[in-house]
């Protein structure tokens, strides 16, 4: 995207916790490799590698969560279907990966991956054709999410279904599509949905430095994400979803196509989710239909809201810390881990309505000055300021 | 239809409602409404509750699409066909009933969202604000008497500097047509004052339709007055005309106020 | 040995009835002992007569033939039956079906048969039963009879269409009747006759025997009667499928009405999101389990009342958890609709979390009352079950319920006047935190009714909220909301496309085009079905 340069530098100036959170990550994404790949096991600073992919997971989980703060903390479109636009960009990127495991399957066929085999199919249906191709399968990682979400947000806006409809509507939009990737014959595995990957562009999935590469990957890309989300927030753009958010028909009656902006953001947001989908695949090893429940999708909503709506880096700061959390409940107290996000969803929207990242007043007061003195300059730059006021 | 016989030059004409008929699941909120305000017009309508003033301007700006019954903006442009967004960009400019402003947003904020210029999403991922833009907002916060808040968040100004938050906003569209809803509702005396001395302002340049219920204000905007009574007009004329007929007593200012 | 004039009146009979073989009736022991004949010939003649004698005293006899238990005592040569075990065989009389012994097998000689002899016993086992004192057995002896026609059993239906008092049991039987001219009546215009018969019952097993009949019978006149009478029942098969289909339609409409009830009245009348309210309509079927529980081991007499019990139970279970959850939650969250939905997903959590934990994840055995239980078939083939029957007249019963409350009492008119102008209405004395709570409280109560209702027709889980929390919002915003009329035509209409669709694309498929239909029609109307129009609504 082209911002004007100094536009989105200065925004990024502006912007203190953007600047740790893409410190922390650039700092991860090379660290956490050399760690696992050349500090001994032995060495107590050794990472071995299922932590670099479990955190690998979380990265992904923060980017999703990063996508949806777009929406929802700044321009109150709560998607309670988000899932739905991670899972495609996961089946996008299953779908590579079962092609590259050609007749390494349990039934050796070449051609068709072994779910289909075992269903009697006999050649591959035409929505798998191209995705033995990297490049065209990371163009549908991008293009599927970012299509479902134009389409549906473009039905949506266009006839103002906003507030609770809208997230109602979602959350069936998610539940239809799970039910249709469960079916056997929509020829994505089913309930099973895609697993037992071998390798990605060659390199062994299983193999240290693979899962190390897939980390740094996930690291950078999620700080790339940050800079895009910040820079269409920071720009005019930003302050008119910020508008649309507030006070949507006054948006309207200054002249602005509020749907356009709405797709617009809907459509970015999905891509992101997408692309966040597609990382995780090849991490986790498997994609399935049950990353599209609505339960899946809500519990979004609650990682954007337990770090903070409306900052972009309190989402990422949830994503991670509420499945940090959620694997070790699950670990430890599997009895206990429902209780909890129950509680979270609870306690975040009574008491912490800005999230934890509400909790620490330097970071705003830092930002607010910032401001004033860009403003006092008569600067152009006006940062989005979702710390003050309620998200409605 | 009376609206037609009288119908003037059409470049005089900045807003031509004729015949607007709006049902609302069996309620009529406007019956065959017909009337027209000149350019650069100052022009009042007072009618008691459910007269319909506010439908009116929802049928004007796009909002509300009427059963029957056209509207047209400069002699040309049927606003029934258009959308709130098209509307607004052709110059028309609304101020609510109750005062709305971007809470979250600074006052400049506010002002420089309503910055006329192009609105499309891409137009916005790329603006920036020049000097002679910059100007403009730093005039009309001049004229709506905010300079020494423009840095304060819009949601913490009083009631009656949102009102004219908002009426700065219009201004900053730089439209042809103001619709503004109770302007003065919730102000001081002095706020009353000084809003008449802006809107009389206002109106030669551009063209205000200002819909108030404060009898006293509408008297000394001293301009045409409209009376709407159950969805279409009763009379119209000076404030002192207006005032005598029986009619307008009868139904509105009979009641007291 | 009967008297002379009964068994001169028997003769006639036969005579006149043309039966085959003797002219004078026979016993059951000698009808027994013709079994043990040794050619087929005479056993298949045997059979016959076992059939045209009408006695089902002998369907032990023939059922045991049928399945190679029938045995033949070398010594007394009687028939009896037999149960091999190891060397000896258990025995029991034929007629009587009391043991009488073993025997080694070296006593025994098995009675053969062949598959003619088999069709023959079939057809006599068919006849036999037309009589039985149980109308239950009447019933499957004609349908058997139906299914596959026998020789020599067209005067035996004769005389049991006769007597027959049941008029469905009756109507059994002359389809049965027909079938059995049309499948061996030598006369082409009797076939035509037996076609006209069976065209006036539509049955899916009458158009398939019509079907084959149109193709294979000799003669162009009973095909052609087979053909036009296919068109007719097909047209009627059509329609009765179309009413099943209807009538499913509206069982599961009512059952999507008692789920979103409820929440037509805490989100249609009180605008509050509650997404836990699946959870409540699962506490009102823990209820019910629990109720049952209590009387299974304390009055197990009174087990048919359990549900009358429940069902106050669980409206005042989720009444005032529903309660609870108002003053201790949403209440803080009134005109912040998103938060308000987050917030009660939470409790939507625990709850689930909670009744796992006390009833375990597995499924809870919920039973029905022994009026709920059972069905009854209308023409067609179109069962209908009684305890869906209920359940759509309990779902109309509720909402009529809470029609009057909210049209008819002081508190329905608080509960309007708190909705449409909260200010106004505390200003007249009205307590709106705490018509607020029992508003809330009675939509929650009603889920609980509701799972009293579904614990009746679905899997008593921890899970049972979740797969209807979906369906019921989409109701609701279906039908409009704010609008109990929309949310009954929103349910049944949702119920009835589905049921229509599902023949076409299979459940879940019939499901999803459910749910794009739905997004797709919010998109044309926001507001739903019956929306309120003007400006009241956009506050």
């Amino acid at each position: 995207m082209a911002f004007g340069r100094a536009p989105l530098i200065a925004t990024l100036l502006g912007d203190t916790g953007g600047q740790i959170l893409l410190a922390l990550l650039i700092t991860a994404a090379v660290l956490v490799p050399v760690l696992n790949l050349a500090v001994p096991p032995a060495s107590a600073f050794h990472v071995p590698t299922y932590v670099v992919s479990l955190t690998g997971k979380y990265l992904c989980f923060a980017m999703l969560a990063l996508s949806l703060d777009l929406v929802w903390g700044f321009c109150g479109i709560l998607s309670l279907g988000h899932g739905a636009f991670f899972a495609l960009g996961g089946y996008a990127m299953g779908m590579h990966l079962m092609r590259e495991i050609g007749d390494r399957g349990v039934y050796g066929n070449a051609e068709l991956p072994d779910f289909m085999v075992f269903l009697n199919w006999k050649e591959l249906p035409w929505y798998w054709h191209g995705f033995d191709n990297f490049a065209f399968a990371l163009l549908m990682v991008m293009l599927v999410p970012g299509l479902l979400a134009f389409v549906f947000g473009w039905l949506a806006f266009r006839s103002r279904v906003t507030g609770v409809y809208l997230s109602i509507i979602t959350q069936a939009m998610t539940f239809a599509l799970m039910l249709a990737f469960f079916r056997n014959d929509m020829g994505f595995g089913g309930n099973n949905g895609m697993t037992d990957f071998k390798d990605v562009l060659g390199f062994n999935l299983q193999a240290p430095a693979t899962r190390s590469a897939l980390f740094a990957l996930t690291g950078l890309l999620l700080a790339a994400a940050y800079v895009v989300c910040r820079g269409i927030v920071g720009s005019r753009l930003g302050r008119v979803l910020l508008a649309v958010r507030d006070a949507e028909s006054r948006t309207r009656f200054l002249g602005y196509r509020v749907e356009h902006y709405k797709l617009f953001v809907f459509t970015v947001s999905g891509v992101l989710a997408g692309i966040a989908g597609a990382l995780y695949v090849p991490q986790v090893g498997i994609i399935n239909p049950s990353e599209f429940s609505p339960a899946t999708s809500i519990e979004v909503v609650v990682w954007a809201a337990v770090g903070g709506r409306g900052t972009l880096y309190g989402a990422v700061l949830g994503g991670i810390l509420v499945n940090f959390g959620k694997s070790y409940f699950t670990g430890a107290l599997p009895e206990a881990w429902l209780y909890v996000l129950g509680f979270l969803f609870i306690a975040v929207t009574l008491f912490l309505p800005k999230g934890i990242v509400g909790l620490i007043p330097g970071l705003i007061h830092r930002r607010r000055t910032a401001l004033r003195k860009k403003q006092a300059a008569a600067s152009p730059l006006a940062v989005a300021r979702p710390h003050t006021g309620e998200v409605r | 239809m009376n609206a037609l016989q009288n119908k003037p030059e059409q470049t005089d004409t900045i807003l031509y409602i004729d015949g607007v008929t709006v049902d609302f699941d069996g309620f009529r909120a406007l019956n065959a409404l017909s009337f027209y305000v000149l350019a650069g017009e100052l022009r009042a309508i007072i009618g008691p509750n459910g007269a319909g003033k506010t439908t009116m301007m929802d049928v004007v700006t796009g909002k509300t699409r009427p059963s029957s019954g056209m509207v047209y903006f400069n002699g040309t442009v049927d606003l029934t066909r258009l959308d709130e967004a098209r509307i607004a960009n052709l110059g028309i400019g609304r101020k609510f009933q109750k005062p709305t402003v971007f809470e979250n947003q600074s006052v400049f904020e506010n002002l420089e969202l309503a910055l006329s210029g192009k609105r499309g999403v891409f137009e916005s991922l790329l603006f920036r604000l020049n000097g002679e833009q910059r100007d403009r907002v730093d005039e009309i916060l001049e004229t709506i008497a905010l300079t020494a808040q423009r840095h304060d968040r819009a949601g913490s100004l009083s009631h009656g500097q949102k009102q004219w938050l908002e009426i700065g906003m219009l201004l900053m569209q730089d439209p042809d047509l103001l619709l503004i809803d109770e302007p003065v509702a919730g102000m001081t005396d002095a706020e009353t004052a000084q809003t008449r001395q802006l809107l009389t302002s206002i109106a030669g340049k551009r063209s205000v339709v200002v819909v108030e219920h404060d009898m006293e204000f509408v008297r000394e905007l001293d301009c045409r007055v409209t009376v709407l009574h159950e969805g279409s007009v009763l009379a119209e004329g000076v404030m002192a005309a207006v005032q005598n007929d029986e009619r307008v007593i009868e139904v509105y200012l009979g009641r007291g106020d | 040995m009967r008297s002379p004039v009964i068994a001169a009146i028997a003769a006639l009979l036969t005579l006149v009835l043309v039966l085959p073989a003797s002219l004078r009736a026979e016993t059951a022991e000698e009808l027994l002992a013709a079994l043990a004949a040794d050619g087929f010939n005479e056993k298949i003649a045997a059979v016959e007569r076992i059939a045209a004698s009408g006695d089902d005293r002998l369907v032990p006899a023939l059922d045991a033939l049928l399945a190679g238990d029938l045995y033949v005592r070398k010594d007394d040569n009687v028939p009896v039956i037999g149960k091999a075990q190891g060397s000896t065989v258990v025995l029991r009389d034929a007629l009587s079906g009391s043991e009488i012994g073993q025997a080694p097998a070296a006593e025994l000689e098995k009675i053969r048969i062949n598959n003619r002899l088999r069709g023959i016993a079939r057809g006599a086992i068919g006849g036999l039963t037309l009589f039985s004192a149980d109308p239950a057995k009447r019933r499957t002896a004609a349908k058997a009879v139906f299914a596959a026609p026998q020789e020599g059993l067209y005067e035996v239906l004769q005389r049991a269409i006769e007597r027959e008092t049941d008029a469905d049991i009756r109507s059994q039987l002359e389809m049965a009747l027909a079938a059995d001219r049309l499948a061996l009546a030598a006369e082409p215009a009797e076939r035509v006759a037996a076609v006209a018969m069976l065209a006036k019952f539509a049955t899916p097993d009458i158009r398939n025997l019509l079907g084959s009949v149109a193709q294979k019978d000799a003669d162009p006149a009973v095909r052609t009667a087979a053909v036009d009478a296919l068109v007719d029942i097909e047209k009627r098969l059509a329609l009765w499928a179309s009413v099943g289909a209807v009538f499913q339609g509206i069982s599961l409409g009512s059952v999507l009405l008692l789920a979103a009830v409820g929440l037509a009245i805490t989100f249609g009348v009180m605008g509050v999101i509650n997404m836990a309210h699946g959870e409540l309509v699962m506490l009102g079927a823990y209820t019910t389990f629990v109720v049952q529980e209590v009387f299974r081991t304390r009055f197990p007499g009174a087990f048919d009342h359990s549900l009358t019990v429940a069902v106050p139970l669980a409206f005042l279970v989720s009444g005032l958890f529903g309660i609870a959850i108002e003053r201790g939650i949403i209440r803080h969250l009134y005109g912040r609709p998103l938060e308000t939905l987050l917030a009660t997903w939470g409790i939507s959590l625990i709850l689930q979390q909670m009744v796992r934990s006390i009833f375990g994840p597995t499924n809870r055995e919920v039973g029905a009352p022994s009026w709920m239980s059972g069905a009854f078939e209308i023409a067609g083939g179109l069962v209908l079950t009684y305890n869906r029957i209920v359940i759509v007249i309990f779902s109309l019963a509720v909402l009529a319920a809470i029609a009057i409350v909210m049209r008819k009492t002081a508190f329905g008119l608080r509960m309007r006047a708190v909705t449409q102008n909260r200010q106004m209405a505390a200003s007249m004395g009205i307590r709106t935190g705490r018509i607020d709570a029992l508003t809330f409280g009675l939509g929650s109560g009603i889920a609980g009714v509701a799972g009293v209702a579904l614990s009746q027709i679905d899997n008593v889980s921890p899970n049972l909220g979740q797969s209807y929390i979906i369906d019921s919002f989409l109701v609701v915003v279906f039908g409009g909301v704010g609008n109990l009329w929309g949310t009954l035509l929103g349910a049944l209409s949702l119920g009835i496309v589905n049921k229509f669709l599902e023949p076409y694309a299979g459940a879940v498929l019939g499901k999803i085009f459910v749910l794009i239909a739905v997004i797709l029609f919010i998109q044309k109307r926001p507001r739903g079905l019956f929306a309120l129009k003007g400006r009241a609504v956009e506050v």
